[in-house]
Protein backbone atom coordinates (compact mmCIF):
# COMPACT_ATOMS: atom_id res chain seq x y z
CA UNK A 1 0.00 0.00 0.00
CA UNK A 2 1.33 3.41 -0.98
CA UNK A 3 1.96 5.94 1.77
CA UNK A 4 0.13 8.71 -0.02
CA UNK A 5 -3.53 7.84 0.25
CA UNK A 6 -6.19 9.00 -2.19
CA UNK A 7 -8.30 11.65 -0.46
CA UNK A 8 -10.85 12.51 -3.11
CA UNK A 9 -12.07 11.07 -6.41
CA UNK A 10 -14.07 12.96 -9.03
CA UNK A 11 -15.69 10.49 -11.38
CA UNK A 12 -17.04 11.48 -14.79
CA UNK A 13 -19.93 9.35 -16.09
CA UNK A 14 -20.37 10.07 -19.79
CA UNK A 15 -22.30 7.08 -21.16
CA UNK A 16 -25.92 6.16 -20.61
CA UNK A 17 -25.83 2.38 -20.96
CA UNK A 18 -25.95 0.15 -17.89
CA UNK A 19 -22.26 -0.67 -18.28
CA UNK A 20 -21.60 3.03 -18.80
CA UNK A 21 -23.25 4.11 -15.56
CA UNK A 22 -22.63 1.34 -13.00
CA UNK A 23 -18.81 1.41 -12.89
CA UNK A 24 -18.88 5.06 -11.82
CA UNK A 25 -21.50 4.36 -9.15
CA UNK A 26 -19.61 1.37 -7.77
CA UNK A 27 -16.36 3.34 -7.67
CA UNK A 28 -17.99 6.35 -5.98
CA UNK A 29 -19.72 4.21 -3.38
CA UNK A 30 -16.54 2.19 -2.84
CA UNK A 31 -14.63 5.41 -2.29
CA UNK A 32 -17.02 6.55 0.43
CA UNK A 33 -16.78 3.13 2.09
CA UNK A 34 -13.01 3.71 2.37
CA UNK A 35 -13.41 7.19 3.77
CA UNK A 36 -12.51 8.83 0.43
CA UNK A 37 -14.49 11.89 -0.69
CA UNK A 38 -16.45 11.22 -3.88
CA UNK A 39 -17.87 13.51 -6.56
CA UNK A 40 -19.95 12.11 -9.41
CA UNK A 41 -20.18 14.28 -12.51
CA UNK A 42 -22.78 13.17 -15.05
CA UNK A 43 -22.39 14.41 -18.60
CA UNK A 44 -23.82 13.67 -22.07
CA UNK A 45 -25.85 10.44 -22.07
CA UNK A 46 -24.48 9.61 -18.63
CA UNK A 47 -26.97 12.22 -17.43
CA UNK A 48 -29.74 9.64 -17.84
CA UNK A 49 -28.39 8.04 -14.67
CA UNK A 50 -29.83 10.93 -12.62
CA UNK A 51 -32.96 11.81 -14.62
CA UNK A 52 -35.78 10.57 -12.43
CA UNK A 53 -37.99 9.50 -15.32
CA UNK A 54 -35.29 7.35 -16.94
CA UNK A 55 -32.75 6.39 -14.27
CA UNK A 56 -34.47 3.12 -13.44
CA UNK A 57 -34.77 1.96 -17.04
CA UNK A 58 -31.09 2.05 -18.00
CA UNK A 59 -30.22 -0.80 -20.39
CA UNK A 60 -27.26 -2.77 -21.67
CA UNK A 61 -26.31 -2.09 -25.30
CA UNK A 62 -26.51 -5.39 -27.18
CA UNK A 63 -25.43 -3.77 -30.46
CA UNK A 64 -21.90 -2.49 -30.93
CA UNK A 65 -20.68 -4.54 -28.00
CA UNK A 66 -18.28 -7.20 -29.36
CA UNK A 67 -17.57 -8.64 -25.90
CA UNK A 68 -21.27 -9.51 -25.36
CA UNK A 69 -21.83 -13.26 -25.04
CA UNK A 70 -24.93 -15.40 -24.58
CA UNK A 71 -26.42 -17.04 -22.61
CA UNK A 72 -23.77 -16.10 -20.05
CA UNK A 73 -20.36 -14.45 -19.84
CA UNK A 74 -18.60 -17.57 -21.15
CA UNK A 75 -21.13 -18.37 -23.88
CA UNK A 76 -21.15 -17.59 -27.62
CA UNK A 77 -20.51 -14.11 -29.03
CA UNK A 78 -23.83 -12.38 -29.74
CA UNK A 79 -23.92 -11.40 -33.44
CA UNK A 80 -24.70 -7.73 -34.02
CA UNK A 81 -27.83 -8.47 -36.09
CA UNK A 82 -29.19 -10.64 -33.29
CA UNK A 83 -28.48 -7.95 -30.72
CA UNK A 84 -30.69 -5.65 -32.78
CA UNK A 85 -33.76 -7.91 -32.47
CA UNK A 86 -36.60 -6.31 -30.50
CA UNK A 87 -36.39 -7.10 -26.80
CA UNK A 88 -32.74 -8.26 -26.84
CA UNK A 89 -31.48 -5.30 -24.85
CA UNK A 90 -34.31 -5.63 -22.32
CA UNK A 91 -33.65 -9.36 -22.01
CA UNK A 92 -29.89 -8.96 -21.49
CA UNK A 93 -30.59 -6.19 -18.97
CA UNK A 94 -32.99 -8.31 -16.95
CA UNK A 95 -30.50 -11.20 -16.90
CA UNK A 96 -27.74 -8.95 -15.62
CA UNK A 97 -30.03 -7.20 -13.12
CA UNK A 98 -30.76 -10.58 -11.55
CA UNK A 99 -27.06 -11.27 -11.14
CA UNK A 100 -26.51 -7.82 -9.65
CA UNK A 101 -29.40 -8.32 -7.24
CA UNK A 102 -27.68 -11.49 -6.00
CA UNK A 103 -24.60 -9.41 -5.22
CA UNK A 104 -26.74 -6.77 -3.50
CA UNK A 105 -25.87 -4.15 -6.12
CA UNK A 106 -28.89 -1.80 -5.98
CA UNK A 107 -30.88 -0.45 -8.95
CA UNK A 108 -29.61 2.93 -10.24
CA UNK A 109 -32.07 5.11 -8.28
CA UNK A 110 -31.42 3.35 -5.00
CA UNK A 111 -27.67 3.36 -5.64
CA UNK A 112 -27.62 7.15 -6.22
CA UNK A 113 -29.55 7.60 -2.96
CA UNK A 114 -27.06 5.35 -1.13
CA UNK A 115 -24.08 7.33 -2.47
CA UNK A 116 -25.73 10.64 -1.61
CA UNK A 117 -26.61 9.43 1.91
CA UNK A 118 -22.98 8.33 2.25
CA UNK A 119 -21.89 11.91 1.62
CA UNK A 120 -21.00 11.54 -2.07
CA UNK A 121 -21.87 14.56 -4.24
CA UNK A 122 -23.97 14.33 -7.39
CA UNK A 123 -23.37 16.87 -10.16
CA UNK A 124 -24.74 17.41 -13.65
CA UNK A 125 -22.90 18.97 -16.59
CA UNK A 126 -24.28 22.38 -17.54
CA UNK A 127 -23.50 22.07 -21.25
CA UNK A 128 -25.52 18.86 -21.45
CA UNK A 129 -28.37 20.25 -19.34
CA UNK A 130 -28.64 23.16 -21.80
CA UNK A 131 -28.25 20.95 -24.86
CA UNK A 132 -30.94 18.51 -23.69
CA UNK A 133 -33.25 21.36 -22.49
CA UNK A 134 -33.50 19.98 -18.97
CA UNK A 135 -34.55 21.70 -15.77
CA UNK A 136 -34.24 20.85 -12.07
CA UNK A 137 -37.60 19.03 -12.04
CA UNK A 138 -36.19 16.43 -14.42
CA UNK A 139 -33.52 15.35 -11.94
CA UNK A 140 -33.62 13.02 -8.96
CA UNK A 141 -33.69 14.89 -5.63
CA UNK A 142 -30.11 13.85 -4.83
CA UNK A 143 -28.69 16.20 -7.48
CA UNK A 144 -26.48 18.68 -5.60
CA UNK A 145 -25.76 21.15 -8.39
CA UNK A 146 -25.44 21.77 -12.11
CA UNK A 147 -21.77 22.60 -12.77
CA UNK A 148 -19.79 24.17 -15.56
CA UNK A 149 -16.64 22.32 -16.51
CA UNK A 150 -14.63 25.06 -14.81
CA UNK A 151 -16.48 24.52 -11.54
CA UNK A 152 -15.92 20.79 -11.91
CA UNK A 153 -12.15 21.31 -12.09
CA UNK A 154 -12.30 23.70 -9.15
CA UNK A 155 -13.97 21.16 -6.89
CA UNK A 156 -11.72 18.35 -8.16
CA UNK A 157 -8.53 20.06 -7.00
CA UNK A 158 -6.22 19.49 -4.05
CA UNK A 159 -3.50 17.07 -2.95
CA UNK A 160 -4.35 13.37 -3.09
CA UNK A 161 -7.21 13.84 -5.55
CA UNK A 162 -7.97 11.97 -8.75
CA UNK A 163 -10.22 12.53 -11.75
CA UNK A 164 -11.55 9.30 -13.24
CA UNK A 165 -13.29 9.19 -16.62
CA UNK A 166 -15.63 6.25 -17.20
CA UNK B 1 0.48 -13.95 12.67
CA UNK B 2 0.84 -10.76 14.76
CA UNK B 3 -0.73 -10.66 18.17
CA UNK B 4 -1.63 -7.70 20.27
CA UNK B 5 -2.91 -6.83 23.68
CA UNK B 6 -6.12 -4.95 23.94
CA UNK B 7 -8.05 -4.18 27.13
CA UNK B 8 -6.24 -6.99 28.94
CA UNK B 9 -6.84 -9.65 26.27
CA UNK B 10 -4.39 -11.04 23.69
CA UNK B 11 -5.84 -11.22 20.19
CA UNK B 12 -4.47 -12.48 16.86
CA UNK B 13 -4.85 -10.00 14.02
CA UNK B 14 -4.00 -9.88 10.32
CA UNK B 15 -1.87 -7.25 8.57
CA UNK B 16 -4.86 -4.86 8.40
CA UNK B 17 -5.68 -5.25 12.09
CA UNK B 18 -8.69 -7.54 11.64
CA UNK B 19 -9.07 -10.36 14.17
CA UNK B 20 -8.30 -13.82 12.84
CA UNK B 21 -9.81 -15.81 15.71
CA UNK B 22 -13.32 -14.72 16.60
CA UNK B 23 -13.30 -16.85 19.77
CA UNK B 24 -10.90 -14.28 21.27
CA UNK B 25 -13.46 -11.50 20.81
CA UNK B 26 -15.56 -10.10 23.66
CA UNK B 27 -17.19 -6.80 24.53
CA UNK B 28 -14.05 -5.41 26.20
CA UNK B 29 -12.03 -6.22 23.07
CA UNK B 30 -14.71 -4.43 21.01
CA UNK B 31 -14.42 -1.37 23.26
CA UNK B 32 -10.65 -1.43 22.80
CA UNK B 33 -10.80 -1.78 19.02
CA UNK B 34 -13.40 0.99 18.84
CA UNK B 35 -11.11 3.21 20.91
CA UNK B 36 -8.39 2.74 18.29
CA UNK B 37 -10.83 4.16 15.74
CA UNK B 38 -11.70 7.04 18.04
CA UNK B 39 -15.18 5.63 18.64
CA UNK B 40 -16.97 5.19 21.99
CA UNK B 41 -19.50 2.42 21.58
CA UNK B 42 -23.14 3.28 22.32
CA UNK B 43 -26.35 1.25 22.01
CA UNK B 44 -26.67 2.47 18.41
CA UNK B 45 -23.19 1.10 17.61
CA UNK B 46 -24.05 -2.17 19.28
CA UNK B 47 -27.15 -2.54 17.12
CA UNK B 48 -24.83 -2.51 14.09
CA UNK B 49 -22.26 -4.86 15.67
CA UNK B 50 -24.99 -7.29 16.76
CA UNK B 51 -26.48 -7.32 13.28
CA UNK B 52 -23.08 -8.06 11.70
CA UNK B 53 -22.62 -10.94 14.16
CA UNK B 54 -26.04 -12.47 13.51
CA UNK B 55 -25.77 -12.02 9.74
CA UNK B 56 -22.24 -13.45 9.69
CA UNK B 57 -23.50 -16.48 11.58
CA UNK B 58 -26.15 -16.96 8.91
CA UNK B 59 -24.25 -16.10 5.71
CA UNK B 60 -20.58 -16.48 6.59
CA UNK B 61 -19.69 -13.01 5.28
CA UNK B 62 -19.82 -9.46 6.60
CA UNK B 63 -23.04 -7.87 5.25
CA UNK B 64 -22.74 -5.10 2.65
CA UNK B 65 -24.35 -1.67 2.84
CA UNK B 66 -27.59 -2.68 1.16
CA UNK B 67 -28.07 -5.67 3.46
CA UNK B 68 -27.40 -3.43 6.46
CA UNK B 69 -30.18 -1.14 5.16
CA UNK B 70 -32.76 -3.71 4.10
CA UNK B 71 -32.25 -6.61 6.48
CA UNK B 72 -30.61 -4.87 9.42
CA UNK B 73 -32.89 -1.81 9.18
CA UNK B 74 -29.91 0.55 9.63
CA UNK B 75 -29.94 3.54 7.22
CA UNK B 76 -26.79 4.48 5.27
CA UNK B 77 -26.65 7.92 6.91
CA UNK B 78 -26.69 6.40 10.41
CA UNK B 79 -23.87 4.00 9.52
CA UNK B 80 -21.67 6.83 8.29
CA UNK B 81 -22.52 8.89 11.38
CA UNK B 82 -21.71 6.05 13.79
CA UNK B 83 -18.57 4.80 12.03
CA UNK B 84 -17.20 7.76 10.03
CA UNK B 85 -14.93 7.24 7.02
CA UNK B 86 -15.47 3.60 6.22
CA UNK B 87 -18.49 2.34 8.15
CA UNK B 88 -18.56 -1.34 7.23
CA UNK B 89 -14.82 -1.84 7.41
CA UNK B 90 -14.64 -0.21 10.85
CA UNK B 91 -17.74 -1.95 12.17
CA UNK B 92 -16.50 -5.34 10.94
CA UNK B 93 -13.13 -4.82 12.61
CA UNK B 94 -14.68 -3.78 15.93
CA UNK B 95 -17.11 -6.71 15.76
CA UNK B 96 -14.12 -9.07 15.38
CA UNK B 97 -14.84 -10.22 11.83
CA UNK B 98 -12.63 -10.35 8.70
CA UNK B 99 -12.11 -7.43 6.35
CA UNK B 100 -15.22 -7.13 4.14
CA UNK B 101 -14.61 -8.76 0.77
CA UNK B 102 -17.44 -7.21 -1.26
CA UNK B 103 -17.20 -4.22 -3.63
CA UNK B 104 -20.61 -2.81 -2.76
Amino acid sequence: MSDEKIKKVSIVVSRGSLDGIYPGLIMANGARMEGIEANLFFTFFGLYGILKKYMNSIKIATVGNPAMRVPDAKGFPLPTWMGALPGMSAFATSMMSKEMEKLDIPPVGEFIEMISDAGGKIYACKATVDMFHLNMDDFCPQLDKVLTVGEFYEMSGGAGTQIIFT
Amino acid sequence: MPEKNINGATIAVDADGFMTDHSQWNKEVADGLAGEEGITLTDAHWKVLDFIASDFAEKGVVPGMRRMNKVGGIPTKDLYALFPDGPIKKAARIAGFPKPASCV
